[in-house]
C-alpha cells in the first residue's frame, strides 16, 4: 500500500504544531489514493512524541540516534534518505520552517525527486502532484506540477493547512533501525534565547504596528503618540526592526513575537505570510496601507486604501477631539 | 576568504497593481522596477565585510537577461572584484533546482576558489528558499539557511553561524569550510552606492556564460531540468470581508473613532 510520509518536527521537547497540519494534508490525500499516512519521527528519547503521533498517523516510524538529538540537516538527511529510500512513499510532507527549508532542497536533491516548496494547496491528479504557491510577496498565486516521479516531495506552508485531529483507533508504531550516522561538516552547539523584551508586547490589549511604509526611524515618535493616545503599544514587521528603526522585540511575525491583542492597528504593512502569522488571532485588524492590492488587507476586518502619514495626524486629532468631550 | 555571492535581480511589487501576462504564466514586467532582491543585498554586503577584514575576493553571480547586469554593476560598485552573468535561451522557466545546477556548472565550468558561498534565504519574487541548500548538495559542501550572525574560525577553517528559529530564538552551528550560507535580512546594514558609483562601474567586464560555456545538457535546464513546471498564474480573489473605509482622512479617523469607542476600545 501506498504511502504519504510526514516528517514530524519538534525542538526542546515540543511537537509542532506543522507536523499536525502536515498531517492533516496527508489525511486529505489518502483516501482518494488508497494509501496510508506514516509520521516519521527522528530524535532521542522521543517515544512518548511516538505514542501522541500513534493517534494521527496509521504508522510512526521512530528513528532515534544519538547524533539525532538536535535537528541537523546534515545528519536527518542522511537518515531520512536511507528511510525515503527504503520504503518509497509516494509523497514526503515537513513544514516550510526553519527546519523543513533547511532539509527539504538539499534531500531532495541528494534523491532526485522533485520538491515545491511554501506550498498553500496540494491535490493529486492522476498520479501526479499539483501544487498552488503565493509569489510576489503574497499579490499572485501559481499553480504548477512536479515532474512525474515515484516519490514527491513538498514543504508546506504554516497555518495554511488545518489541524488533523486525533482519531481513537492508534496506527502502529514501528522502530526503525538507522544507517550508521555521523556528526561530520556541520555541527550543532547550541540555542541562543531571544535578548529579554523591555516590553513585552504580547500582553498588550492594543498594539499599533508599522511597517516599511513608516519609511524612516524619525517617524516612529508619531506612532508612539498614537500607540498612548490608544493606550497601546508599538510593534513593527519585519524591515523595520530589520533596519533598527524599533527594538527587535517589537517585531512581530513567525520569527518575531506572535500577538493576539484586542485591536491591532497595521500602518504601511504589506502584510507577508511571515508576518500575518504572528497577527492573524488578533479580535479586531484594522490596515492602512496606499497599495490596495496588499495582501495585508485580506485579513484585515477595516482597511483604509490612503497614506498612513495623512491618516495617522487625523486619526489622533480626532482621538484628542474624543477625548476632549467636545 | 574568497566568497562567491549569488544574487537575483527581481522586480519591487511592492506599491504595483500586477497583471498576468498574454501567456498566463507570470506578470507583466515591462513597467516594474527592478533591482537586487533584499535578501542577497543583505548576503553581498556580508561577503563585503568579510573581504574588508580578512581579504580575498569576492565574485558575484547571476543568471538573468542583459538588463540583470544592473544588479552586478551595483555589485562591483559596492566592491566586488568580479562578476559573472549566466544566460542562455535555454534557461527560460527555470525554477530552484535548475538554478542550482546552473550556478554549480558555473563555479565548476570558472574553477572558482571560494571559502564561502553566500546567498539570500529566499528571493522576493518565487520565494522558493531552496536555490542555496539545493547547490551546496549538488557542490557536496555544509551549508545553513536563515543565517542571521556569522563568525569566522579562522584557526579551524570553520565558521560558527547563528540560523534564525522562530519567536526570536536561535540556533548556532559551526560549519567547515567550504561552506554555503544564506543570509536572513538584518544581519548588517547594505552600504549605499550612489548611481555615479554604478555608473562608474560601467566599464568594468562582466562575464557573460551560457549553456556551452557550462557544458551542461539542454534537458538539464531550463523547464525540462526544474522540478515544477508553471501551470498558471493569477491574482488571487479579495476577500469580501474587508470593509473599506473611504472618504477624508478626517472623515475616515472619525469612523475609525467610532468603531474603537462601539468596541470599548476606546
Amino acid at each position: 500500500m501506498r504511502e504519504l510520509m510526514v516528517i514530524a518536527e519538534h525542538r526542546r521537547g515540543e511537537l509542532r504544531e506543522v507536523t499536525f497540519e502536515c498531517l492533516g494534508l496527508a489525511r486529505s490525500l489518502a483516501g482518494a489514493l488508497d494509501a496510508q499516512v506514516a509520521c516519521a519521527l527522528l530524535g532521542l528519547n522521543v517515544s512518548g512524541f511516538g505514542e501522541v503521533l500513534a493517534s494521527y498517523a496509521d504508522r510512526v516510524l521512530v528513528v532515534e540516534h544519538e547524533a539525532l538529538r538536535e535537528f541537523n540537516s546534515d545528519v536527518y538527511g542522511q537518515a531520512l534518505s536511507s528511510l525515503i529510500e527504503g520504503r518509497r512513499p509516494f509523497l514526503v510532507v515537513m513544514g516550510h520552517t526553519a527546519m523543513g527549508l533547511e532539509l527539504a532542497p538539499s534531500l531532495a536533491v541528494k534523491l532526485g525527486v522533485p520538491l515545491a516548496t511554501d506550498c498553500v494547496e496540494v491535490k493529486v491528479r492522476g498520479g501526479e502532484v499539483f501544487v498552488t504557491r503565493q509569489v510576489y510577496g503574497g499579490k499572485v498565486n501559481v499553480e504548477l506540477a512536479l515532474r512525474s516521479c515515484e516519490t514527491y516531495m513538498v514543504t508546506v506552508r504554516p497555518g495554511a493547512f488545518p489541524m488533523e485531529a486525533a482519531k481513537p483507533v492508534k496506527g502502529e508504531v514501528v522502530r526503525v533501525q538507522p544507517p550508521a550516522l555521523e556528526v561530520g561538516r556541520k555541527r550543532f552547539l547550541g540555542y541562543v534565547e531571544p535578548p529579554k523584551a523591555e516590553v513585552d508586547i504580547t500582553k498588550a490589549d492594543v498594539i499599533v504596528s508599522v511597517g516599511r511604509g513608516i519609511k524612516d526611524a524619525k517617524n516612529i515618535p508619531m506612532v508612539e503618540e498614537l500607540a498612548k493616545a490608544l493606550k497601546g503599544v508599538v510593534g513593527c514587521s519585519r524591515p523595520v526592526a530589520d533596519k533598527g528603526w524599533l527594538p527587535k522585540d517589537r517585531h512581530i511575525g513567525m520569527s518575531g513575537k506572535t500577538v493576539k491583542p484586542k485591536l491591532y492597528l497595521a500602518l504601511g504593512i504589506s502584510g507577508a505570510f511571515q508576518h500575518v502569522m504572528g497577527m492573524n488571532r488578533s479580535q479586531l485588524i484594522i490596515a492602512v496601507n496606499r497599495d490596495p492590492s496588499a495582501p495585508i488587507f485580506k485579513v484585515a476586518h477595516y482597511g483604509v486604501v490612503d497614506d498612513l502619514f495623512k491618516i495617522v495626524p487625523a486619526l489622533k486629532n480626532e482621538i484628542a477631539r474624543v477625548k476632549g468631550g467636545v | 576568504m574568497d566568497i562567491v555571492v549569488c544574487v537575483k535581480q527581481v522586480p519591487d511589487v511592492s506599491e504595483a497593481e500586477l497583471r498576468i501576462d498574454e501567456a498566463g504564466k507570470d506578470i507583466k514586467k515591462e513597467e516594474l522596477v527592478f533591482d537586487i532582491n533584499e535578501w542577497d543585498d543583505y548576503a553581498l554586503e556580508e561577503a563585503l565585510l568579510m573581504k574588508e577584514r580578512y581579504g580575498g575576493l569576492v565574485t558575484a553571480i547571476t543568471l538573468g537577461p542583459p538588463a540583470a547586469e544592473e544588479t552586478l554593476r551595483k555589485c562591483l560598485a559596492k566592491g566586488c572584484d568580479a562578476a559573472v552573468r549566466l544566460y542562455d535561451d535555454t534557461f527560460k522557466g527555470c525554477d530552484a533546482y535548475a538554478t542550482a545546477k546552473i550556478l554549480a556548472a558555473a563555479i565548476k565550468a570558472l574553477d572558482l576558489k571560494y571559502d564561502l558561498i553566500l546567498t539570500g534565504a529566499q528571493a522576493s519574487d518565487d520565494g522558493y528558499a531552496a536555490v542555496g541548500p539545493a547547490l551546496a548538495q549538488l557542490l557536496d559542501i555544509p551549508y545553513a539557511t536563515l543565517v542571521k550572525k556569522v563568525e569566522v574560525l579562522s584557526d579551524r577553517n570553520a565558521v560558527k553561524v547563528h540560523r534564525e528559529l522562530d519567536g526570536g530564538l536561535e540556533e548556532v552551528l559551526e560549519l567547515d569550510l567550504p561552506a554555503l550560507l544564506t543570509i536572513q535580512t538584518g544581519i548588517n546594514e547594505p552600504r549605499y552606492v550612489s548611481i555615479m558609483g554604478i555608473k562608474r562601474s560601467a566599464r568594468r567586464g562582466i562575464k557573460v556564460l551560457g549553456l556551452k560555456e557550462l557544458g551542461l545538457p539542454e534537458e538539464e535546464v531550463g523547464e525540462a531540468g526544474s522540478w515544477l513546471k508553471t501551470l498558471r498564474a493569477y491574482l488571487p480573489a479579495t476577500e469580501v470581508k474587508t470593509v473599506f473605509l473611504k472618504g477624508s482622512p478626517e472623515e475616515v479617523a472619525s469612523k475609525l473613532v467610532s468603531i474603537l469607542r462601539e468596541r470599548g476600545l476606546m
